[in-house]
């Protein structure tokens, strides 16, 4: 039986998505983050040499007579040339009033003394980057503050940039496409844990209780002690419930007899018919309650047995030869012939009083169905497979329910009147299972029920 | 020759204004569709076949070709910045400043070597050193002057030869004159040392390089210094006499440039125009098809080099830097 799980989200994408998605928001952080870095150096770098240019005016300014002379180097412009042919504007100032240059070119605010001072701004359309700075000047009779402003186009600047953006775009995308890859190695990793364990419960037998022993992740912890108690739990009730069962089948049992046996001894004395057909049927059902409640025993011993089995080296045609020797007096109860057909030896490594059991059932359920005076054959081969099959000549199985008969307490249609308690053929099939062999049913072409039990 | 209309200025005075040109033409079809006006300080006769080549390709165009010096080019083109569509100069830091002012117009995918363009707008067609023109007569023996030391040397050997008859750029006055002045300056101590000899003879100063070759070719002058060696070799008649000298000590080498105005109303013309300057010169041309000196390698094999297009082009611009070079350059040479 298998129920589907409601199964809403997974785990694995939830990993893997928030962990693609962490990759992203890094990649874009990182490109974000470096970019401005490197614009940030890049001004640095037109700083610097802006203020080598201005520094390099205003070194050559001069009062000479009252006037101020800039004889200023040709280097001081040509350290502006760039790979884009920058724009150069410049402006020389003094007191406030223009000198030389461009009278348009934005001033910053010029603290007297102070460093060089550098501010963004906008000339003829074009954004530029300004750096500036004052010196006074002393004469014989005169002191006049110098001003010189030299700005440059940020086009040289921008290429830069913009191939910095490019390369850092493609580490980012670089480091996003490995990011994804160790987010789903890292997600299947993590997971596989859960797998395991998975698969190790499906693979379990459908007895099969016992704690889960492999080692599992922290995390799984209470998960799987959980699920040991919980399996505990389950086993615990389970064989309370077997326990149960088998006690109450012990306690029935013997009374049974008892009455049994005085029913019988009543029944010698009854002469009225009436009287003796009713102890007849009340025997008859006792026989019934007695069988019903031998095979529970049983099943509880192979529940029990099939958990822990104890498998020797057992010769399959002795332990059947065994079994026809103890039922022989049965089967002439009804004239019924028990034929052995089988190989010289049939070796395997099996539990034998679960194997004698089971056999005993198919072979009991094949003396209760066939007529009297029939022949049942029980062929035992080692190939393919070391097998046991049981064939009679009754009314075979009904082909309807031939599937499912095996089901505990299930009884065939045709087997009203015949006792049995629909647990031989289930004790069968659970001995075959617990060796790793199969029951199977069949209908024999000539009439007559067919099983082979396989270990 | 049949599409040429060459008019003199006082053909149709009312366009022309109060403004005097060196000289005014106006080449193509006679009543066009669209008029070019290049604005230009080379002379008519170096653009005219350059000019016709181009507006074969380009019917109902016509060019009008304003010839003024370089200084006033600037001047002019300030002033009235709509009036023109292409710009052409040989004084290569006024044109550098005025692209960098915003007046050039980019132009895509004309492919030159990066030293001959700047911003892409801005692009270079010709190669033309600056050189010492002399006569022979001046020199008996060849003994003519290699470099500016020897020039030096020569002069001061000989000064009552020499005086009244050494001519140079009145660098006031001429943008490229200018120009060579400050690179010369910049390169070498001895082109002050020249200028004090020049000085010291009474030296004849000139706006532009045509009227110094004249003088030369009519014996006024023996020696003249930082000519455009192309305007002699251009000459159909050179005097025999005349010698030109490409100083071997350190060159400089002048490229003429030229730009479309950022808001010309004919701007695929205008392009057409500065690409076809750029093409012709580099297709081999004949002196026919081309008159002036083809663009050459930054550095050929003698190591000489092309002022470069910078915005240091910009430093002797400077109104304080130009008054100090100006005054020394005075107390040099005039005195």
């Amino acid at each position: 039986m298998r129920e589907a799980a409601n199964v809403s989200g997974s785990l694995r994408a939830r990993l893997a998505l928030t962990l693609i998605g962490g990759a992203a928001g890094l990649a874009v952080l990182l490109f974000l983050v470096v970019r401005s870095y490197a614009a940030q150096i890049a001004q640095q770098g037109q700083d610097r040499i802006l203020e080598a240019s201005v520094t390099s005016i205003l070194d050559a300014a001069v009062l000479r007579d009252g006037l101020v002379e800039v004889d200023f180097p040709y280097a001081a412009f040509s350290i502006l040339s760039t790979d884009q042919d920058d724009r150069v504007f410049y402006a020389i100032h003094q007191d406030g009033t223009l000198l030389s240059g461009y009278d348009t070119l934005p001033q910053a605010e010029q603290t007297i003394g102070a460093d060089v001072v550098h501010v963004s701004g906008d000339m003829r359309g074009s954004d530029v980057r300004i750096a500036s700075a004052s010196r006074t000047l002393v004469g014989a009779d005169a002191r006049t503050l110098v001003t010189v402003a030299v700005a440059q186009t940020q086009e040289a600047l921008q290429v830069t940039l913009n191939r910095i953006s490019l390369n850092v775009a493609y580490f980012g995308a670089g480091f996003f496409v490995l990011s994804v890859l160790v987010a789903s190695w890292a997600t299947s990793t993590t997971i596989r844990p859960l797998e395991r364990l998975t698969n190790s419960i499906t693979r379990r037998g459908p007895k099969d209780l016992t704690p889960v022993a492999q080692p599992v992740p922290l995390e799984m912890g209470p998960l799987v002690s959980s699920l040991n108690n919980f399996m505990a739990r389950l086993s615990a009730s389970l064989s309370q419930s077997e326990d149960f069962i088998a006690e109450a089948a012990h306690r029935v049992r013997t009374p049974l007899a008892t009455v049994r046996s005085h029913a019988e001894t009543t029944l010698q004395r009854v002469e009225r018919e009436e009287n003796r057909q009713a102890l007849r049927s009340m025997v008859r059902a006792i026989d019934e309650s007695s069988r019903a409640a031998g095979q529970l025993l049983d099943h509880a011993m192979i529940t029990f047995r099939a958990d822990h089995l104890e498998r020797e080296s057992l010769d399959l045609v002795a332990l059947v030869q065994d079994l026809v020797i103890r039922l022989t007096p049965i089967a002439e109860m009804k004239d019924i012939a028990l034929t052995v057909e089988s190989d010289p030896e049939v070796m395997v490594a099996a539990d034998s009083i679960l194997l004698q059991n089971a056999l005993r059932n198919l072979v009991d359920n094949a003396l209760k169905y066939s007529p009297v005076e029939s022949e049942i054959i029980i062929e035992v081969k080692s190939a393919p497979q070391p097998h046991v099959q049981v064939m009679d000549e009754g009314p075979g199985f009904p082909p309807d329910q031939i599937d499912r008969l095996a089901t505990r307490f299930l009884r065939g249609d045709n087997a009203t009147g015949t006792i049995g308690s629909g647990l031989g053929l289930t004790i069968a099939q659970d001995v075959a299972e617990a060796h790793g062999g199969d029951l199977q049913l069949d209908n024999r072409s000539e009439g007559g029920a067919c099983v082979t039990f396989t270990v | 020759m049949r599409y040429i209309y060459c008019l003199i200025l006082c053909f149709c005075p009312m366009l022309v204004g109060a403004q005097t040109w060196e000289d005014r033409s106006v080449f193509g079809a006679s009543n066009p569709a669209r008029t070019l006006r290049v604005l230009s300080s080379t002379d008519t006769s170096f653009f005219a076949p350059i000019i016709e080549s181009f507006l074969q390709r380009q019917p109902g165009l016509a060019v009008e070709y304003f010839v003024i010096s370089t200084a006033q080019i600037d001047e002019i083109f300030r002033a009235e910045p709509s009036e023109y569509d292409v710009v052409i100069s040989s004084a290569m830091d006024l044109q550098l400043k005025l692209v960098n002012d915003g007046y050039g117009l980019p132009i895509a995918n004309l492919s030159v070597p990066d030293w001959a363009q700047w911003r892409d707008s801005l692009y270079a067609f010709t190669s033309e050193p600056a050189t010492v023109v002399v006569n022979r007569s001046a020199f008996p023996n060849g003994d003519v002057p290699r470099t500016r030391q020897e020039l030096i040397q020569a002069l001061r050997a000989r000064p009552e030869l020499f005086d009244g008859r050494v001519g140079t750029y009145d660098v006031r006055l001429s943008g490229l004159g200018y120009l060579f002045a400050t690179q010369d300056a910049r390169a070498s101590e001895s082109f002050w040392r020249l200028m004090e000899v020049i000085g010291g003879l009474n030296a004849k100063l000139y706006c532009c390089s045509g009227e110094m070759i004249e003088d030369l070719e009519t014996g006024k002058l023996l020696v003249a210094y930082n000519v455009l060696g192309s305007y002699v070799d251009a000459r159909e008649t050179v005097s025999d006499q005349l010698e030109v000298i490409l100083p071997s000590d350190f060159p400089t080498t002048m490229m003429r440039t030229a730009f479309v105005h950022v808001d010309t109303m004919l701007r695929g013309d205008a392009e057409a125009f500065v690409r076809h300057l750029v093409n012709v010169q580099s297709a081999l041309p004949s002196p026919e098809t081309f008159p002036l000196p083809r663009l050459t390698s930054n550095t050929d094999a003698s190591g000489q080099s092309a002022i470069t297009l910078e915005p240091a082009l910009m430093t002797y611009l400077d109104p304080l830097k130009r008054r100090t070079f100006i005054k020394e350059w005075s107390d040099a040479v005039i005195q």
